[in-house]
């Protein structure tokens, strides 16, 4: 479903060049629900915005069910879905009822389609008490459900999810936490999750993957990561040798 | 395409209509800051016969077929303006995850129904010209032929200051000289103008084929500028070719986008 083949993006600032992301190969099969870790500019959202056509790589390819995002961008987008949770990506100023609706005309979703997804969505996110407030009024957590119903409209293959948890109370982050284990479940939408909550991470992925200064620290199952280090460490402890060096192998 | 387009439109339309008094006054504003143009010119003629040889209603109707075309691309294609500052608040990936032509979304992008007055403004004088002229009607096929052929110039040109703003991001006026500037310009004939300004915006950027080479084949006139016949027809060849510029530099800035940090 996602494939990276020595995939690399740098950028030049002040006249020299900072690799991003370099020589990074992955394969994420349909079906898997994966979790991409890494520290704070190591890469992460460099690598998703390559995986939906917002960035172009400078080396290597980069195929997204198939399509190359950064030459396909806007047949990709009909398959896949996108939430940062740094930011959202629904009109600010509108409803969120009317950027669903708008969202039903930009992807093409037929009328019958929408609102049984939509009916769904608002039920399994709890959306009905807010679906008519402009999306500035919203909380973080409403505005989060938003987001992800939003990317759901149009039923993807794929999801992608930038930090979709930051900034939410425990009871918000175990709904959406919940949400997405039945999607994947479900569904069978292949899911790849960034985020610094290690709680995402244990609750969700069967696979994890660290990112390190733009390259591929580790990639296994949870078990593996845990194996890592010696027996009784916590998650924390485990990712925070793999982030500083220590335990890289 | 258009669906698109008028789908996204009508939704900035509906939430600006919550403000239903803004929305009336920005009209009339509209109306009566166009007008002022409309205003120097009469002031002029006040104390004038003739404007380098053309009369005040031939005057009007340059202008009003530049202001036509202007404005028209001022209410469906100016938003695009804007790329730059959804670049430095990094609320441009959002264009970019839709299955729709990121300059398609932009131009629509807080779409403003109430500009819809200075284009009202400028069909009027466009109207009242051609009415008071007694135009040869063998020529008049041009008039619509020019106003399209300048649509396609200022939407073109504001394609083409928002391709650079990928790279000036830091200066995005920069470009309203072209945008704007190219306005100011053309609601005069270009012979008032010197002679090396009136070559570069025939030659480089073909600000002359808005309305003033058109326009002197529909008001039946020599270039007092002597440049040859052939010339007023190349309209929209000149507007085909800087169309086709502006849309390879458009997909040069969204491939060389750089997105921001996180």
């Amino acid at each position: 479903m996602i494939e990276l083949d020595r995939a690399g993006r740098s950028f030049k600032v002040q006249r020299s060049l900072v690799h991003a992301v370099r020589d990074l190969s992955f394969t994420v099969s349909p079906g898997e629900f994966v979790g991409y870790l890494g520290p704070n500019g190591a890469g992460k959202s460099t690598t998703i915005k390559m995986l939906c056509g917002i960035l172009t790589p400078t080396s290597g390819t980069v195929r997204v069910a198939g399509l190359d995002p950064s030459r396909k961008r806007t047949t990709l987008a009909r398959r896949i879905g996108v939430v940062f949770g740094q930011r959202t990506t629904l009109w600010w100023d509108l409803p969120l009822a009317d950027s669903f609706e708008l969202i039903r005309h930009l992807y093409k979703v037929d009328r019958a389609a929408f609102r049984s997804r939509l009916a769904e969505l608002a039920d399994t996110l709890d959306l009905g008490a807010f679906i008519r407030t402009p999306v500035r009024q919203l909380s973080l957590g409403q505005r989060m459900r938003g987001d992800l119903a939003a990317a759901l409209l149009h039923a993807p293959d794929v999801l992608v999810l930038d930090e979709p948890t930051i900034g939410l109370d425990v009871v918000s982050k175990a709904g959406i936490r919940d949400f997405l284990k039945r999607l994947n479940a479900e569904r069978g939408t292949t899911v790849l999750l960034t985020t610094h909550d290690l709680g995402d991470i244990e609750r969700l992925c069967r696979r994890v993957m660290l990112i390190d200064h733009g390259s591929l620290a580790f990639d296994g199952t949870l078990g593996d990561l845990m194996a890592t280090a010696p027996d009784q460490s916590s998650i924390e402890d485990v990712v925070a040798r793999l982030y500083t060096g220590s335990g890289a192998t | 395409m258009v669906s698109i387009y008028a789908r996204l439109a009508w939704t900035w339309t509906r939430a600006a209509a919550a403000y239903p008094g803004s929305f009336v006054l920005m009209i009339v504003l509209g109306f009566a800051t166009t007008a002022l143009d409309v205003a120097v010119i009469l002031v002029v003629f006040a104390n004038t016969t003739t404007l380098a040889g053309f009369s005040r209603d031939e005057v009007l109707f340059l202008y009003g077929t530049a202001s036509l075309a202007f404005t028209v691309c001022d209410m469906f294609v100016s938003n695009i303006d804007r790329v730059s500052q959804h670049i430095k608040a990094g609320t441009f990936d959002t264009f970019l995850i839709r299955p729709v032509s990121a300059w398609l979304q932009l131009c629509a992008d807080r779409f403003n129904a109430n500009r819809i007055g200075r284009v009202l403004q400028a069909g009027l004088v466009l109207g009242y010209a051609v009415a008071a002229l007694d135009l040869d009607w063998r020529r008049a096929w041009m008039i619509p032929v020019m106003v399209i052929t300048g649509i396609v110039i200022f939407s073109a040109l504001w394609t083409l200051a928002g391709a650079v703003q990928f790279v000036l991001t830091d200066a995005p006026e920069l470009v309203n000289a072209f945008t704007y500037g190219g306005h100011q310009l053309t609601q005069y004939p270009l012979s008032i103008y010197a002679r090396d300004l009136v070559r570069s915006v025939t030659y480089v950027l073909p600000l002359a084929f808005v309305n003033w080479q058109p326009g002197l084949y529909a008001l039946g006139r020599d270039d007092p500028l002597g440049t040859p016949e052939f010339m007023r027809f190349l309209g929209p060849a000149a507007a085909l070719a800087l169309a086709l510029a502006a849309a390879l530099a458009w997909r040069q800035g969204i491939r060389h986008y750089r997105s921001t940090g996180s």
